[in-house]
């Protein structure tokens, strides 16, 4: 049972780890704004919690398990509503985003600002 | 591998200073610093010292990061240009730090046991203080009992730097009334914002007594506990306006507050000098000296709480006030 349970969060955490860094990728290869804060946001929900259910399940039951689900619900509502406010923001200064894959001027430029 | 991760951290820390200092956008320059106090909760969090790490995420990468958004609302985003190259004072400083670095070839390494600071007290306070203060965290009985009175100077200066940002930035009625009629218009679109604060607002309060109640037996204490504290409820003044937020939290008595809590510290000290102890001996409070130094740390604690909660929610509300003038004079 217990061998199963580190097979389990093993394939958790690498899988979120997986999303952490491709995220990063994303974050630095996207082309304009919005689709960077997309990356951005994987890491925060997908990434992060499935290193926290991996965590989870190495936990077993304890004080540390309530903490962790608590520190899970925390980050998905957070993650989400900060990459929601940004996108908004942008969109709301000006920022607009780019119809097709070339055409990506206006994004990187109002970035370099 | 733990000093790997300090390495790396370490890193980190000196890559963010050079890009702070090579940046003239000021917004991101205080993003950045957001950023570095960040990481070096990460560091401390390595090195064991969750207290301070604590600490660390909570002022500096919370609160501080605010208020200097906020002042970045009156003096501009960019950094104005300027054509001095302080050749010497860049020597000067290298030469400084070579002479520093240099110095610390004789100090004792990192972490060995014969370094002077942990010959010295340290011992005491880790072998006694479960006999002598009874509390589990360490850190705690260190900073309240042992250390309560540079606490006491800590507590002391938070409120002073509260006293100055009051008396420099008074606001008028005029400016008050303007912003009752005008504010939340652009955060009233917010709606996904502003349900998300809502449902999260009592989560962080909840969270900011726990770890004040909770400081002795887990990390955790009066600062952090107060920067939280006034963390949730300047996420509330962001959402839904000054003059709501400022109905809850009356201004007078929040200066009110912040006196009392500095009071209620210095007070438990002068407590135990009438039951004919020391300044802050919390011993003589009860019976069972270990019970009195319970009973003291969960006061002083509970000032350093209200001091900084009420002090940093009043440097908030005087910021955003300014910023309201700025806005309408112009």
């Amino acid at each position: 049972m217990d061998f199963l349970l580190d097979i389990l969060s093993g394939i958790f955490l690498a899988g979120g780890s997986f999303f952490c860094l491709t995220g990063a990728l994303g974050l630095l290869r996207f082309p304009e704004f919005f689709s960077r804060i997309h990356a951005a946001s994987l890491t925060d929900t997908l990434g992060a919690s499935l290193i926290l259910i991996g965590l989870m399940l190495q936990a077993g039951w304890g004080l540390a398990l309530p903490k962790l689900i608590l520190i899970l619900i925390f980050s998905l509502l957070a993650g989400t509503t900060a990459s929601h406010a940004m996108a908004k923001a942008a969109l709301k200064s000006g920022l607009k985003p780019i119809d097709q894959i070339g055409s990506g001027e206006k994004g990187t430029e109002e970035q370099k600002k | 591998m733990e000093t790997l991760i300090d390495i790396v951290l370490l890193g980190f820390l000196v890559l963010t200073a050079l890009a702070v200092a090579k940046m003239q956008d000021l917004f991101a320059v205080v993003m950045l610093s957001g950023i570095y106090s960040l990481i070096s909760a990460s560091l401390f969090m390595d090195l064991d010292a969750v207290d301070v790490a604590f600490t660390e995420a909570s002022v500096g990468a919370g609160i501080s990061t605010l208020l200097m958004l906020a002042s970045l609302k009156l003096v501009g985003q960019y950094e104005k240009h300027s054509r001095y190259r302080p050749m010497l004072a860049l020597g000067v400083v290298l030469a400084t730090g070579t002479l520093l670095i240099y110095g610390t070839l004789d100090m004792p390494h990192f972490g060995s046991a014969e370094a002077p600071v942990h010959q010295h007290v340290a011992p005491r306070y880790l072998n006694d203080s479960m006999a002598e203060i009874g509390v589990p965290n360490v850190v705690t009985s260190v900073l309240a009992s042992y250390r309560g009175y540079d606490t006491l100077g800590e507590t002391l200066v938070v409120f002073t730097a509260g006293i100055g940002v009051i008396s420099l930035l008074r606001v008028s009625r005029r400016t008050k009334e303007e912003e009752k009629r005008r504010v939340p218009a652009d955060m009233q679109q917010q709606i996904i914002l502003r349900v998300v604060a809502k449902m999260m607002l009592p989560l962080i309060l909840i969270f900011a007594l726990y770890v004040q109640f909770h400081g002795d037996y887990g990390p955790g204490g009066g600062f952090q506990a107060g920067v939280i504290f006034a963390a949730g409820i300047i996420l509330y003044t962001m959402l839904y306006g000054l003059s709501n937020a400022s109905r809850v939290f009356k201004p007078h008595i929040l200066e009110l507050f912040s006196a009392l809590g500095v009071l209620l510290y210095a007070g438990v000290g002068v407590l135990c000098i009438l039951m004919g102890g020391n300044f802050l001996e919390y011993g003589v409070l009860e019976h069972d000296p270990v019970d009195g130094q319970h009973l003291g740390i969960l006061l002083v604690e509970l000032g350093v709480g209200i001091t900084v909660a009420s002090v940093m929610i009043t440097i908030f509300f005087k910021f955003t006030w300014r910023t309201v003038k700025h806005k309408y004079n112009k």
